[in-house]
C-alpha cells in the first residue's frame, strides 16, 4: 500500500466524496415502471406482460378485432398494418382503444390508439416495424370496458432494429 | 417538420370522412448506433392527437415500434363544416400541425 501522502488523501476524500454522490443515483437507477397489480415484473418486457398491463386481470376474448398484416414482410422496418373492430362507434358502443403488442420488438407495446364515438368507423391503419418473424397482437377495449383480440403471423425476412437500420 | 395530410373535401352529414397522413421523422428507435459506436437516443413522435371542431376525436401514443416517416389513416364522422387538425410532439419536444378543412353537405 502506498504511503499516505497528501496527494494520495486527496485522492481518497475524492473517491469518498464521488462514492457518496453516485450512491443515490444507484438508488435512483431501480426500474420506475411498476407493473399493474398482479403484472410478474419479470414479464413486463414481454408481450405478456404488455398485454397483462393493460388487461390488469380482465378476460380478453377472440373476436371483433381485425389484424391485417401481411404473411410476408419483406422488410421489417415499415410493415403496412391495418386494425378494424366490428363495432356502430356510436355513443352507447365504441371502441376506447386499441393497443398494438409485438412478440418480439425490444419495447412489446408498439402504439396504443385511443378512439371514440366521433370517428365513426373503427378502423387505424399504419406502417410499424418489426423485430423478426412473429406474432403481432392487436387489442382492442371496447367502452363497456370487454376485450377483444386477434393476433396475425407474420414472416419477416429483413428484421428491423439492427445496425445501421 | 414536414407532413401532408389528405381528407376529403366535401362529405355527408354522418358519413367517416377519411384522414391520410404522413409526418417527415425518422422515429430514432434508440437501439442503433453511430460510425463511432455511440448509441443514438430513442427520439420518437410520442403523442400524436386530432381534433375535429375543437373536439378530440383520435389520439395515438406511438412507441419506437412505429416505421420512419409514421403513417396514419383513421376515419372521423362527419358533423358539420371544420377544420380536422392534427398535432404532434417528439421526445426532443419538437412539435408539428397539420390541417384540412372539410365541407359537410346534408
Amino acid at each position: 500500500m502506498a504511503p499516505l501522502t497528501e496527494r494520495g488523501m486527496r485522492r481518497r476524500s475524492l473517491a469518498a466524496l464521488v462514492a457518496m454522490l453516485a450512491l443515490p443515483r444507484r438508488v435512483h437507477a431501480q426500474p420506475t415502471t411498476n407493473p399493474a397489480p398482479g403484472v410478474d415484473a419479470r414479464t413486463i418486457n414481454t408481450s405478456q406482460g404488455a398485454l397483462q398491463s393493460i388487461l390488469k386481470g380482465a378476460a380478453m376474448r377472440r373476436g371483433r378485432v381485425r389484424l391485417e398484416l401481411p404473411s410476408i414482410g419483406e422488410n421489417g422496418h415499415s410493415v403496412p398494418m391495418t386494425v378494424r373492430v366490428d363495432s356502430p362507434m356510436s355513443e352507447a358502443d365504441y371502441v376506447r382503444r386499441i393497443d398494438l403488442v409485438s412478440e418480439k420488438n425490444p419495447v412489446p407495446l408498439m402504439a396504443s390508439f385511443f378512439l371514440g364515438p366521433h370517428m365513426g368507423r373503427a378502423e387505424v391503419e399504419s406502417r410499424v416495424r418489426l423485430n423478426g418473424t412473429q406474432r403481432v397482437t392487436a387489442l382492442a377495449q371496447l367502452s363497456d370496458g370487454s376485450f377483444w383480440f386477434d393476433a396475425a403471423d407474420i414472416v419477416v425476412n429483413e428484421s428491423a432494429c439492427l445496425d445501421g437500420g | 417538420m414536414t407532413a401532408r395530410i389528405e381528407v376529403q373535401r366535401e362529405a355527408r352529414r354522418g358519413d367517416p370522412v377519411e384522414v391520410r397522413i404522413v409526418i417527415q421523422h425518422p422515429m430514432e428507435t434508440g437501439f442503433r448506433y453511430d460510425s463511432l459506436g455511440r448509441p443514438t437516443p430513442r427520439n420518437v413522435i410520442h403523442r400524436f392527437e386530432c381534433r375535429y371542431g375543437g373536439v378530440e376525436v383520435f389520439r395515438a401514443s406511438m412507441g419506437a415500434g412505429i416505421a420512419a416517416n409514421p403513417y396514419l389513416r383513421f376515419f372521423v364522422r362527419a358533423e358539420r363544416s371544420g377544420d380536422i387538425e392534427c398535432r404532434w410532439v417528439d421526445q426532443e419536444n419538437a412539435s408539428g400541425y397539420a390541417s384540412a378543412q372539410v365541407t359537410v353537405n346534408g
